[in-house]
């Protein structure tokens, strides 16, 4: 069995961490999560849940994760603060610190005019800056964020996440430091597709010495066909897919079109481990997780660590 | 100022068709430089409706009349006489201007034919932005004289998030990203360096989160 806290062991104990995605269903069904979870198991560290993704209503992270650990896997607890005020927030960090979960990825959340509920009201109570800050206090000094004490405080690995593809570029290293000094001790960036991008933010970090205070994870996302480039090329917000990219995959016939996205996976898994700083891949396959186990194991990652 | 827009005109004429005999009222002020509501706006809307309310075979007595300020019992108070002789008032004031006339006048419907929309500025001819949401405790001297709350979608005050490209909102690209123009205006002064600090959570019991706000001068009061 996993131990609970096998992401931070894995890290600290300097090992190439991989991480991968689960998206929860638009459902109540546990057994889509159990099926995702059972291809997960053995491949990856640990597994990040969504927090209702792009601002689209599925099963809360939270559950998804209890399910996950059940399992013998190690959650990420993935909380935007698009949906809950400071009160939600922090009481969820002591639920999720309750039910054992040991893993927690702070983010803003995509605005909810992408979802499917574009009237809702949006919350932005704090930042992710500032929950990354709370979560941290919640741990480190036992207090809320009110200043009144807490009885028994939770206990979880902070994560933050970058994206060193959106704009304005020269501010994306130092947002990450504001990131770390705030708590985060992880950070898992977007996906990455434009790797001399992706190499030249690196050299701003380490610039900073951000990957000596935190251990830093390059997003990986496998290609299924050209018109799933362009997608999120025009699409999702804060996504880079250089046109290369895009045409490569065209190149190839449909049949092919999966190969050629693993294949190009795998180089930039390649690419970004000889990259000074990177502490392991966070691979997020969108509706594609039966992909991942072929990934790790192409990429020679496999037997995953069990550390001590 | 305080930005509006007109309703649709069926809305309109669907709010006011229980009455014979409408008051048309304007007002001086913000929906008078947004041009939405005052004395010309109001002519216009007076004329289409009776040009629509005669299509439809319906006499309808429109009187129109454009106050100096719709929230201010000054002016409020000089119409007394006049609303005797309509059923329903129909203001083009802003939600405020709209409530205060009714609270004066409890027995008479008085009926919005605006929407308001934002506190903002004009940023050229036919164009307004929002640019203020009355947080009630002003951080434009630490954001380089432009506001997150307002001007952020998701009124970050550590931003800009993951979204911001190009110098537009993930939301819309037509808006600009409030934390590139922060960001912007912070390299200019050569100040990026104060970006390190993390703002701390804000204190939104002095905004709307507080519950409905109220200011009192005791020096004023009578
Ligand atoms: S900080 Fe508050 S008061 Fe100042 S401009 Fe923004 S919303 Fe208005
Ligand atoms: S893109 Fe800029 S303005 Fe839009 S939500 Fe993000 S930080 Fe705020």
């Amino acid at each position: 069995m996993t131990p609970a806290n096998n992401l931070e062991r894995v890290l600290t104990q300097g090992n190439f961490a991989v991480t991968a995605e689960c998206g929860p269903p638009r459902g109540a069904d546990p057994d889509v999560i159990r099926k995702k979870g059972g291809l997960l198991k053995g491949h990856v560290d640990a597994v990040n849940v969504t927090d209702n993704q792009t601002a689209v209503v599925r099963m809360s992270s939270m559950a998804s994760c209890i399910i996950l650990k059940d399992m013998g896997l190690d959650p990420v607890l993935q909380m935007t603060v698009r949906d809950r005020n400071r009160i939600a927030l922090q009481s969820d960090v002591l639920g999720a610190s309750a039910l054992g979960i040991r893993n927690i990825l702070c983010l803003s959340g995509d605005h909810q005019s992408f979802g499917d509920h574009p009237g809702a009201k949006n919350v932005h109570d704090i930042d992710s800056v500032q929950f990354v800050d709370t979560v941290r206090m919640m741990r480190d000094e036992g207090k809320f964020l009110s200043g009144q004490e807490i009885k028994g405080r939770p206990d979880l690995f902070i994560g933050c996440v970058e994206n060193p593809f959106a704009d304005p570029f020269e501010i994306r290293a130092l947002r990450a430091a504001k990131k770390v000094k705030a708590g985060a001790q992880f950070v898992q960036t977007q996906c990455v597709f434009n790797v001399e991008k992706f190499a030249r933010w690196m050299e701003m970090v380490r610039a900073l010495g951000i990957h000596k205070k935190a251990h830093i994870l390059a997003g990986i996302t496998p290609l299924k066909s050209p018109g799933m480039a362009r997608y999120m090329k025009n699409s999702v917000p804060g996504m880079d897919v250089p046109d290369g990219l895009i045409e490569r995959m065209g190149s190839v016939p449909k049949e092919k079109h999966r190969d050629e996205g693993v294949t190009i996976c795998l180089e930039t898994i390649d690419a970004v481990r000889n990259i000074e700083g990177i502490a392991g891949i966070h691979i997020m396959a969108i509706e594609w997780e039966d992909i991942v186990p072929e990934i790790v194991k192409q990429a020679g990652l496999l037997p995953r660590p069990i550390p001590a | 100022m305080i930005v509006a827009d007109r309703k649709p005109f069926d809305e309109i004429m669907d709010m006011i068709a229980p009455y014979d005999r409408v008051l048309l009222l304007g007002c001086n002020e913000c929906v008078t430089v947004c041009a939405v509501g005052g004395t010309k706006e109001t002519a216009l809307l007076a004329a289409q409706i009776r040009i629509k309310r005669q299509a439809e075979g319906r006499t309808v007595d429109v009187g129109e009349r454009t106050l100096e300020r719709q929230c201010d019992p000054e002016y409020v108070n000089t119409l007394a006489e006049s609303l005797d002789d309509y059923d329903a008032v129909l203001s083009l004031a802003c939600g405020c201007g709209v409530q205060f006339v009714a609270e004066n006048y409890p027995g008479k419907p008085v009926l919005p034919a605006v929407n308001t929309r934002f506190m903002g500025v004009t940023e050229q001819p036919g164009m307004w932005a929002e640019r203020c949401q009355g947080c009630g405790n002003c951080v434009l001297d630490r954001t380089q004289g432009i506001c997150p709350v307002a001007r952020c979608a998701k009124s970050i005050m550590n931003g800009p998030c993951g979204g911001s490209h190009g110098g537009a909102c993930e939301v819309n690209d037509q808006l600009p990203c409030a934390w590139q123009l922060i960001i912007d205006r912070l390299k200019a002064r050569g100040k990026l360096d104060t970006y390190s600090e993390v703002e701390k959570p804000r204190d939104w019991s002095t905004s709307r989160d507080g519950g409905p706000r109220r200011r009192v001068r005791e020096d004023m009061t009578l």
